[in-house]
């Protein structure tokens, strides 16, 4: 499968995403929009993964398992991420009665 | 030798320090102590210029001695700190610190009812005024003249405004400094010009190299510095701050007429002679000037009352006739009657004066009047100078006069016979004055004429050794014609003129004629000055207003108007216009509009910062797709874009 | 067209249109159920790309997991549909246009790109993606890093519970 269409794939799923968070106010559904760009982008780095290097001195074995396993981690660190991103809008719920971001407009001042 | 080549300095650097001891220590000193400090300077400057002179006279100019680099810009570009004298700038020392000192002199009477502040203040500026002028008489350079072109500017400004508190003289003020400034800058375009041509300023070089210049630009140079020239020596069209300039007081009106300042043209046009002598053209422009000028200034004089404005016009006249002498080619003449009315105007001014003194402030000669009987030594120098400035033999102006005018008839007789007429104006307007100042009845009030007295010995003095200075000066020049080889200013200067001289054809001089010229217009002065006196001998006030011709006499031929309406008035519309319609609706909405602008986009630019995290978020994203546009090979994206759209 | 392309393309497919619907849906229950589909259909992906390992994590982590975390924070606060914020129109338009925008740059740069032309990624070969090889590497060369991250874990849950936690 060309790798233009995984990187395009992604993309469109990255967009959804940015759009996503540009149109809704709901904390929860921006939270689940971003968890959906990350996930586009883990497609991306497994789709290289199995992307055969140019170059023949390049074991594909060896830089394709590093890319795996980047993306191993970076489900762990969006797990660790979710915990802690759901506790806050747990608690921002909990003190505005909201979950509207439009609330959390403390920047301004 | 050597050693008198090191002195040159002290002759500028007494009336500085002089000028630095009474400018910052006006308030510690007291009045005597400030009058010895003043004419002291001077004196030490004096007794400096004799030995320099007497050196000069017996081996010839003094070598070029440079104190210091004054502007070192690149090998090509240097001006040195030069002085310069030789027989020319000596005989202006003399003169210059000479009659100065006995101005300073006079001063210290004249000027002894100012509190001490302002009388330390006024001999302060009166030695920077006698230190610029020497600065300017000493340089070797154009740019050193330039220095002392300006000092003796701000000088003259300084001094015409002494009494700041009044209006009327902080106005003449102004407008001597702003008619300067006018002549000033055609002498700055002169020696840039120069500079320009030749690559140097010093006089020595550029006289050596005036074949490099072609006639157009030795035209144009002297025509520019000719304007510099009628701005510091009141001619036509520039003169009109002259007369406004008695503002000041009566000394320093004698110290700008007769030793420094309206001087200055003279000597810049005298120490050029050779380029001026090469530009025909312009030799022709000053004679006339100096000649208009000459017999415009002397119809004025016929009616003005105040004793000092006569004065002033005759300047102006004298000088015409300086240039008159300048620009036939007569230098050494014009030098001369520059040194002989620096005695004569001197004594006049300071005579004046001493009437003025008297009279407790008065200065219009229609309240004076019979004046002789209460102050001898005053009328008697007075009635001197008179004699000496209209022209009368055996006095120094009819030596000078005449042969400013004998230059004159050689290159052309018109000028001669206009020359001659305006002496004859000279010796009406002044016997004039002195008749109406000194002869018939005192026609003032009674107190004055109780208050009447002979002036204290610091004022008289000097007026005394002037008066000697004027009646005997003229044996400095004695014609040709009357001996041979008598004239020994011709031959004392003759190295400076040297070049001119070879350039200028040769006219034997026809003595006979000469003598007999001479006699019959000395007979018609003569003739004209006792019908003045017997005019004027019982002269009674009549308030009446002038009429006709007389009026616009009167009224200075309404030049000041005329240059009000012609310039003044355009100008100040015109500033008016930049004041009220570019500077306020223009610049200032400009300015304000930047501010307002800045102001109003702060204020949208403020609502930019929500603190929604969404807007953040948005420009994040916009921001992105504006630096991948910028930063992507922008070509092959805009292919895709117009592909896909 | 074989099989595995198919499956590429319905796989696609599904995944792009849940995408939309999670962003389209009102209710925030059915956004969560459409991104665990979004989920399936990147382990599909996955399945497709051999990395077996990685799919069943994803699986497990988001779509179990994570998932589970959304919907017991939903529940919890009781929102639905008529809770929903909405944003003014203009602002949804504006973040649409300017999701499309970056979307265009993106696809244009890789369409633009020469790297790219001609370059696949392999599909049902490869032994990287299996347990086993993965295994290997992370506890030869990850050691540290997958100890690490049990001390993320563990930061991560004390955080959340001092966050979520009563006053």
């Amino acid at each position: 499968m060309p790798i233009q269409y995984y990187i395009t794939l992604s993309a469109i799923l990255f967009c959804i995403g940015v759009t996503g968070v540009l149109t809704r106010r709901n904390a929860i559904i921006i939270f689940m929009c971003i968890e959906l760009m990350l996930n586009s982008v883990n497609l991306l780095l497994v789709a290289f993964s199995k992307m055969p290097p140019v170059s023949k001195a390049v074991s594909a074995a060896a830089t394709g398992a590093d890319a795996q396993l980047f993306v191993f981690f970076i489900m762990v660190v969006a797990a660790a991420e979710v915990s802690v991103g759901l506790a806050i809008i747990v608690m921002m719920y909990r003190n505005v009665h909201s979950i509207d971001v439009n609330f959390l407009n403390r920047l301004k001042n | 030798m050597g050693q008198m080549n090191n002195l040159v300095y002290l002759v500028p650097l007494f009336p500085l320090l002089g000028f630095l001891v009474n400018g910052l220590f006006r308030n510690q000193l007291s009045k005597g102590l400030i009058g010895i400090i003043g004419s002291g300077s001077i004196l030490l400057s004096f007794g400096v210029s004799i030995a320099l002179f007497l050196q000069v006279k017996s081996g010839g100019a003094i070598p070029v001695h440079s104190l210091f680099t004054f502007i070192d810009v690149s090998p090509t570009f240097k001006i040195d700190f030069a002085f310069q004298v030789d027989q020319l700038s000596s005989l202006f020392l003399l003169v210059i610190t000479g009659v100065g000192f006995l101005i300073h002199v006079y001063s210290t009477s004249y000027m002894h009812d100012e509190e001490v502040p302002h009388f330390a203040r006024y001999f302060a500026y009166l030695n920077l005024f006698v230190f610029s002028m020497l600065l300017l008489v000493l340089g070797a350079n154009y740019v050193i003249m330039f220095i002392g072109w300006e000092g003796v500017g701000l000088c003259s400004y300084l001094l015409i405004g002494f009494w700041f508190k009044n209006d009327n003289y902080n106005y003449a003020a102004k407008k001597a400094f702003i008619m300067n400034r006018i002549g000033d800058l055609g002498f700055l375009l002169a020696v840039f010009w120069l500079f320009e041509k030749l690559g140097t300023v010093n006089y020595s070089d550029v006289f050596a190299n005036t074949n490099k210049l072609t006639q157009a630009d030795i035209t144009g140079i002297t025509l520019l510095l000719f304007v510099g020239a009628t701005g510091k020596s009141a001619q036509i069209p520039l003169y009109t701050w002259l007369p406004d300039a008695m503002a000041g007081p009566t000394p320093v009106s004698a110290l700008i007429h007769a030793a420094t300042m309206v001087t200055a043209g003279i000597y810049m046009i005298a120490r050029s002679n050779i380029l001026y002598t090469l530009a025909p053209f312009t030799q022709a422009v000053v004679a006339i000037i100096g000649l208009a000028t000459a017999i415009f200034a002397a119809s004025i004089a016929l009616q003005q009352n105040d004793i000092k404005k006569v004065l002033a016009y005759s300047t102006v006249s004298q000088l015409g006739y300086m240039f008159l002498g300048l620009g036939v080619g007569s230098y050494t003449g014009a030098v001369f009657h520059v040194m002989t009315h620096a005695f004569f105007k001197a004594c006049l001014f300071l005579g004046a004066g001493s009437v003025i003194h008297a009279m407790s402030g008065e200065q219009d000669i229609r309240k004076m009047g019979g004046l002789s009987k209460y102050m001898p030594i005053t009328r008697i120098t007075f009635l001197i100078s008179c004699i000496a400035i209209a022209g009368i033999p055996p006095f120094a102006g009819f030596f000078s006069k005449d042969q400013i005018l004998a230059a004159a008839k050689e290159v052309n007789p018109f000028f001669y016979y206009i020359g001659v007429g305006g002496a004859l104006l000279t010796a009406f307007y002044m016997f004039r004055l002195y008749t109406m100042t000194f002869v018939g009845k005192f026609r003032g009030t009674h107190d004055q004429e109780h208050h009447l007295h002979e002036s204290p010995m610091a004022i008289t003095f000097p007026l005394i050794v002037l008066a000697i200075l004027a009646a005997a000066g003229g044996l400095l020049g004695i014609p040709e014609a009357f001996a041979k080889n008598a004239n020994w200013l011709e031959s004392f200067l003759a190295p400076i003129f040297d070049g001119s001289t070879k350039l200028q054809k040769v006219h034997p001089s026809e003595g006979s004629n000469e003598i007999v010229l001479m006699a019959v217009t000395s007979v018609i002065i003569i003739a004209v000055s006792v019908w003045a006196y017997v005019k004027f001998k019982d002269y009674q006030t009549n308030e009446e207003e002038p009429t006709g011709f007389a009026r616009i006499l009167a009224n200075k031929w309404y030049v000041d108007e005329i240059y009000d309406a012609v310039f003044v008035k355009p100008i100040n519309a015109f500033a008016g216009f930049l004041k009220n319609v570019v500077e306020k609706s223009g610049i200032d909405g400009i300015v304000n509009g930047v501010g307002r602008l800045v102001q109003y986009s702060s204020r949208q630019m403020r609502l930019l910062q929500s603190g929604m995290v969404g807007s953040y978020i948005l420009f994040m994203v916009l921001s992105i797709v504006v630096l991948f546009l910028i930063f992507w090979n922008q070509i092959q994206i805009v292919e895709f874009l117009q592909k896909v759209f | 067209m074989s099989i595995i392309e198919i499956f590429f393309w319905l796989l696609s497919g599904l995944a792009i249109f849940s995408a939309i619907m999670v962003l389209i849906s009102k209710n925030p229950v059915h956004s969560v159920l459409w991104l665990i589909v979004v989920f399936f259909a990147i382990s599909g992906h996955y399945i497709l790309l051999n990395a077996q390992f990685l799919a069943i994590v994803n699986l497990i982590v988001y779509a179990g997991a994570i998932m589970v975390l959304f919907l017991f924070v939903i529940m919890l606060m009781n929102l639905n549909a008529d809770a929903d914020p909405q944003k003014n129109v203009w602002l949804k338009v504006i973040g649409i246009v300017t999701g499309g925008l970056l979307l265009t740059v993106l696809v244009s740069a890789v369409r633009s790109s020469n790297d790219l032309v001609n370059r696949s990624a392999e599909l049902k070969t490869g032994s990287i993606g299996l347990i086993k090889s993965l295994g290997i590497t992370l506890f030869n060369e990850y050691t540290v890093p997958f100890e690490l991250s049990s001390i993320l874990f563990l930061s991560a849950m004390v955080g959340a519970v001092v966050i979520g936690k009563k006053e």
